[in-house]
């Protein structure tokens, strides 16, 4: 039975820890400035974590085969524990995990932080609602026109949807898309809106993902790094919709993305 | 390493046949005929502060609900900004003066009541001893009062919330008029099973149940009650200073 | 108030009283037990349904026909919330609890025994309440057992957001009462119905986890009551606690200025609780577990119940690492990170003191233990997930991705339900006085054990490559449907994992009635409940009263006539 058991965990911790050795499934190639760092830090979480899991396994699998009872076994030691190894074993944890903690640190700042929006930033906004996402750009004057949830009209889509106000003379120029392009190797702005329910932006290339929540509207930096298409998909759950809220990010050179916008902007007039 | 030093024989599955029960023990249920109150009283007491602290729990996380509720303002599109909507709300303050000093005084009525019911269970022993008189006992009717006194101050609370309606206040007006009133109707629901609990209690003297019981029932009821005025007063500053 | 001491002047007459409406702590630990196991399979199946449909979506299956997506966000939600409800927290605490926690520390019986049954009865009706969701029109509700406003908190976001809903957060609600009642029992008995002898530090590990549960649930569930109050009013009232100004289907809703984010704070200052409320107790039975059959003592019982204090004392710090994605104030983020890194130090002693405690010991391979040690092995691996899920920059990519699906599925769902059979079989000689079957155990053991890795650590590497969660189909975005293989192995594993089930429900209903006769002490453990008959009688303790003279895990002491000391052994184990 102990020989058993030494086989089953081992043998569960080998095949579990050869499919992440082996990068069968792994995160996705990074697209984004911040893919390097997250990465990285996954890597070396990975690579502690997976030192620890071998080690508690295969001891698990081990201590069980090798102390299991048989009739010649020697008598057990009896003991009540060791309080210096207890000591050294928690001061060791302690370190490794608060250490590990704080070496992420900048990477999420860089994200989350509010610094100053360099001028030169690309602005776009993102909205939620039941079951998609629509993109805003300002336009030339680099402001987003009022909304209304009078005008709100999800049905009718575009500019109806997230419910821009032609009223607002900085309306002229938002231009109002279900795909989102974006210019490769620029810091994009992006504020995250929702008019329903909790949605969640995700776009596991960019290493990017956010929940838009009704009622704020949250800022978010990050820097497309290779031109490509990625996918969106939807991470919170919002109905009966949710597994197909998709969507395209689209990272095209700064050429391809003016000359699109200003397709968008003619389309508009 | 450690010793073993048998004191005892051991039968065959290892563990010694089993102790009488000590002379003096705690009221464990086993005790007999003759059960411990002042085990019960303790036991009753220490629920009762759980009880409190889940009470408290429940209050602290609706304060935090409200400061949240306040203070966080939420992004409107009209005019792409963030806006507060905490609105003003008309308490009735005379009428929930009158109230708190209504539920004070029924928190005085109840510590006599309290005592009065410790001092009984007391006595009860010797005054069973035939050719013991211990003279004729009158004394305010504490219990009932404190009931009356809690009943009025419900029917105060009611009251007010009538005013608020009166003003225009419903719980859906605005977030204020909301905590205004789901803050005061949780205390009176609480405070009415503190209610129901005295009537327990005054009926267990009917029910002709043993005066210790009767006394465990009031004590503990007691300070709930006591709790209970004190949470009024913190509900009662809560939406007077925190408006 | 009837205490202890009116009840149990003797055994009470009748099939209502003594079988229904029992007073009876070991009697309405059987109710739970019973209740939960109900609870479970009804969970399991739903859990079946849905692995079903996510392979083959249009399938259309007996007795239920073809799933469609909300129905399938349904059985998500009603199987999250019946699995941490009503069992999670019902199995090891109102079950094994009940029954146990009186006889371990040497106590006729609960401290309050009619609150003790209202408790169960109240339990009894939430269970009733949220099945009958499934039942009202449009079906049970949409918003998985988080119930995130303004999804829950709007009726018309979603079929099933309507009554459904409102039945739910009732059922929630009912069931928070019932556990106050409960924490506040179980608090009194530890603190004030301990045998003579019976110090705080000589109490069973299993005592103290359902003692430090008992505070969880006391401080946590007034919170999510209070939650789940406001949500109700938003839903039934026009009141704008959780809900801002919302468009739904293009209708301007009547709330305006709520914050979402103030449930998200109120239910995970509940919710992360409640994860150690679900797995305090496994950890409990499996540290009895593992000395009763290593022949060792534990190693470390100190450290252990420090450890468990630890756990308890953080878990109620860490509820926003559950919102790193959610809007919430990034630089908070940082905090919540390092308390919660914070708790892995805890959870790392305890891991090594069950090592510890197994090391140089006479391991017997009975049931019990298989299920101790698999715990202790689904601890591990569900615990290191944790340290990658505490850091925010790494919850970027794996928020809400299958990844997190499969570290609590390890470590609060199938560890805490490890802890549970290994209580059950370790349990069961004493509740029904028979012996559990030796063989189906073991096959039941290795089949579950080999299918719950199979089933949930796939999960994280779905979740590395951003499978979300949630999804009812994953044919809608490109690079999940590459996936779609790794997701079909995962429901064979399922269906052969919740059918080996059926081995543990047979081996149950036979041995209770069909089994071997169980002794007093069948497996030579040394605490309290192993000195009374088997089964107990009603008193548990047949008129005497036990008095303590040891520490709970007395194993090979040198010099003893057996490898094992009873707590009630008068010889003084003397250890220096």
């Amino acid at each position: 039975m102990g020989l058993a058991l030494l086989v089953l965990i081992w043998l569960i911790t080998l095949i579990s820890t050869y499919f992440f050795v082996a990068k069968t499934w792994w995160l996705p190639a990074g697209a984004s400035a911040a893919a390097g760092w997250i990465d990285g830090q996954f890597t070396l979480t990975f690579i502690i974590m997976g030192i620890v899991f071998l080690a508690a396994q295969l001891g698990l699998g081990y201590i069980v085969w090798r102390y299991r009872e048989t009739p010649s076994s020697p008598p057990v030691t009896y003991s009540h524990g060791n309080t210096k190894l207890e000591i050294v074993w928690t001061t060791l944890t302690t370190i490794l995990f608060i250490g590990l903690n704080l070496m992420g640190s900048t990477t999420w700042a860089s994200q989350r932080f509010d610094r100053e929006t360099p001028a030169d930033a690309v602005k776009v906004e993102a909205t939620g609602m039941q079951f998609a996402w629509y993109f805003r750009y300002p336009g030339a004057d680099g402001t987003y026109a009022k909304t209304s949830a009078k005008l709100m009209d999800p049905s009718a889509g575009g500019e109806a949807a997230v419910g821009l106000d032609p009223n607002d003379p900085s309306a002229k120029d938002d231009v109002v898309t279900g795909t989102m392009y974006l210019p490769v190797n620029r810091e994009i702005d992006l504020s995250l809106r929702s008019v329903d329910v909790i949605h969640d932006l995700f776009v596991p290339s960019l290493r990017f993902k956010q929940d838009a929540v009704p009622g704020l509207n949250i800022h978010m930096r990050f820097q497309p790094t290779a031109i490509g298409e990625y996918e969106i998909a939807c991470a919170e759950l919002c109905g009966l919709g949710h597994y197909k809220m998709h969507g395209m990010v689209h990272v095209v050179s700064q050429e391809d993305f003016d000359k699109w916008l200003a397709a968008r902007e003619a389309e508009k007039q | 390493m450690a010793t073993y030093t048998p004191t005892t024989p051991i039968d065959h599955i290892g563990h010694k046949p089993p102790t009488p029960p000590p002379a003096k023990g705690g009221d464990d249920g086993r005790g007999g005929d003759i059960p411990n109150y002042g085990a019960r009283l303790r036991r009753a007491r220490l629920g009762m502060i759980c009880a409190l602290a889940t009470v408290c729990m429940i209050f602290v996380s609706l304060t935090s609900a409200y400061v949240v509720r306040k203070g966080l303002p939420t992004f409107e599109g009209t005019s792409n900004s963030y806006v507060r909507d905490w609105g003003e709300i008309d308490l009735p303050w005379r009428l929930l003066g009158i109230n708190t000093a209504l539920l004070l005084i029924s928190s005085i009525t109840m510590e006599f009541a309290r005592r009065n019911a410790a001092r009984q269970a007391a006595l009860a022993p010797v005054k069973s001893i035939p050719g013991i008189s211990l003279g004729h006992e009158q004394s305010m009717p504490w219990l009932g009062i404190t009931v009356i006194l809690g009943l009025a101050f419900l029917v105060g609370q009611w009251m007010a919330w009538g005013r608020l309606h009166d003003g225009g206040f419903y719980v859906n007006t605005n977030p204020s008029s909301s905590f205004a009133f789901l803050l005061t109707i949780t205390h009176a629901i609480h405070l009415t099973g503190g209610i129901l609990a005295l009537l327990w209690a005054a009926s267990s003297s009917l029910l002709d149940k043993p005066l210790e019981v009767r006394r465990i029932a009031v004590d503990i009821t007691a300070w709930y009650w006591h709790f209970m005025a004190l949470l009024w007063i913190y509900v009662f500053a809560l939406l007077g200073f925190a408006r | 108030m009837a205490t202890a001491a009116t009840v149990h002047s003797h055994a009470p007459q009748g099939f209502i009283r003594k079988y229904i409406f029992s007073l009876d702590h070991k009697v309405i630990g059987l109710q739970y037990f019973f209740l939960a196991l109900t609870a479970v399979f009804v969970g399991m199946f739903l859990s079946l349904l849905m692995r079903i449909h996510m392979i083959w979506p249009t399938a259309a299956l007996p007795l239920v026909g073809e799933i469609k997506p909300e129905t399938y966000l349904s059985l998500l939600t009603m199987h999250g919330t019946i699995m941490v409800f009503f069992v999670l927290t019902t199995a090891p605490q109102g079950g094994f609890g009940n029954y146990f926690l009186p006889i371990q520390i040497g106590a006729p019986d609960m401290a309050f025994p009619v609150l003790n049954m209202l408790s169960f009865w109240t339990t009894f009706v939430g269970f009733v309440v949220i099945i009958a969701a499934f039942f009202v029109t449009g079906g049970a509700p949409l918003h998985g057992w988080t119930g995130y406003p303004p999804m829950s908190a709007v009726q018309s976001t979603g079929p099933g957001e309507a009554l459904g809903a409102d039945l739910w957060i009732t059922s929630i609600a009912i069931f928070c009462i019932a556990s106050l009642m409960g924490a506040l029992n179980f608090i009194t008995t530890t603190l004030d119905l301990r045998a003579k002898g019976m110090t705080m530090m000589r109490m069973p590990l299993t005592c103290w986890s359902w003692f430090i549960t008992a505070i969880l649930g006391l401080l946590a569930f007034g919170v999510l009551l209070s939650a789940g109050i406001l949500l109700l009013m938003d839903r039934n009232l026009g009141t704008s606690f959780y809900v801002p100004l919302v468009v739904v289907n293009g209708q301007v809703m009547g709330h305006k200025g709520g914050s979402p984010l103030l449930w998200q704070h109120l239910f995970w200052f509940f919710g992360h609780p409640e994860v150690y409320i679900a797995i305090l107790p496994g950890m409990g039975v499996a540290s009895q577990v593992l000395s009763t059959f290593s022949r060792k003592p534990i190693f470390g019982y100190k450290a252990m119940v420090y450890a468990m204090l630890a756990i308890g004392f953080f878990g109620f710090m860490v509820w926003g690492h559950h919102m790193f994605m959610s809007g919430m104030n990034p630089y908070s983020a940082f905090a919540f990170s390092v308390l919660t890194m914070c708790i892995g130090v805890p959870s790392a002693i305890k891991t090594f003191n069950w090592l510890g405690t197994m090391w140089k010991g006479h391991i017997r391979f009975d049931t019990p233990m298989l299920y101790a040690i698999g715990f202790v092995s689904l601890f591990v691996s569900g615990g290191l997930s944790g340290p990658f899920l505490a850091q925010p920059v790494l919850d970027i990519q794996l928020h809400d991705t299958y990844f997190v699906v499969g570290h609590f599925h390890l470590i609060m769902g199938v560890a805490a339900i490890f802890g549970i059979f290994a209580a059950t079989y370790y349990r069961f000689p004493k509740m029904f006085g028979r012996m559990m079957n030796e063989s189906m155990g073991r096959i039941h053991f290795f089949i579950t054990l080999a299918g719950t890795y199979a089933i949930f650590m796939p999960m994280h590497y779905l979740g590395m490559a951003g499978q979300t969660r949630r999804y009812s189909q994953f044919t809608e975005v490109a690079y999940q449907a590459k996936l779609l293989p790794l997701q079909t192995f995962m429901t064979y594993a399922a269906i052969i994992t919740i059918a080996a089930q059926f081995i543990f429900v047979i081996n149950l209903f036979w041995s209770m009635f069909k089994g071997p006769k169980a002794s007093d002490n069948p497996w030579e453990a040394t605490t309290l409940e192993w000195t009374t008959a088997t089964p107990p009688p009603h008193d548990n303790f047949g008129g005497v009263t036990p008095v303590v003279h040891n520490g709970p895990y007395e194993y090979g002491v040198p010099g003893a006539p057996k490898d094992f000391v009873m707590q009630t052994d008068p010889a003084t184990v003397a250890s220096h």
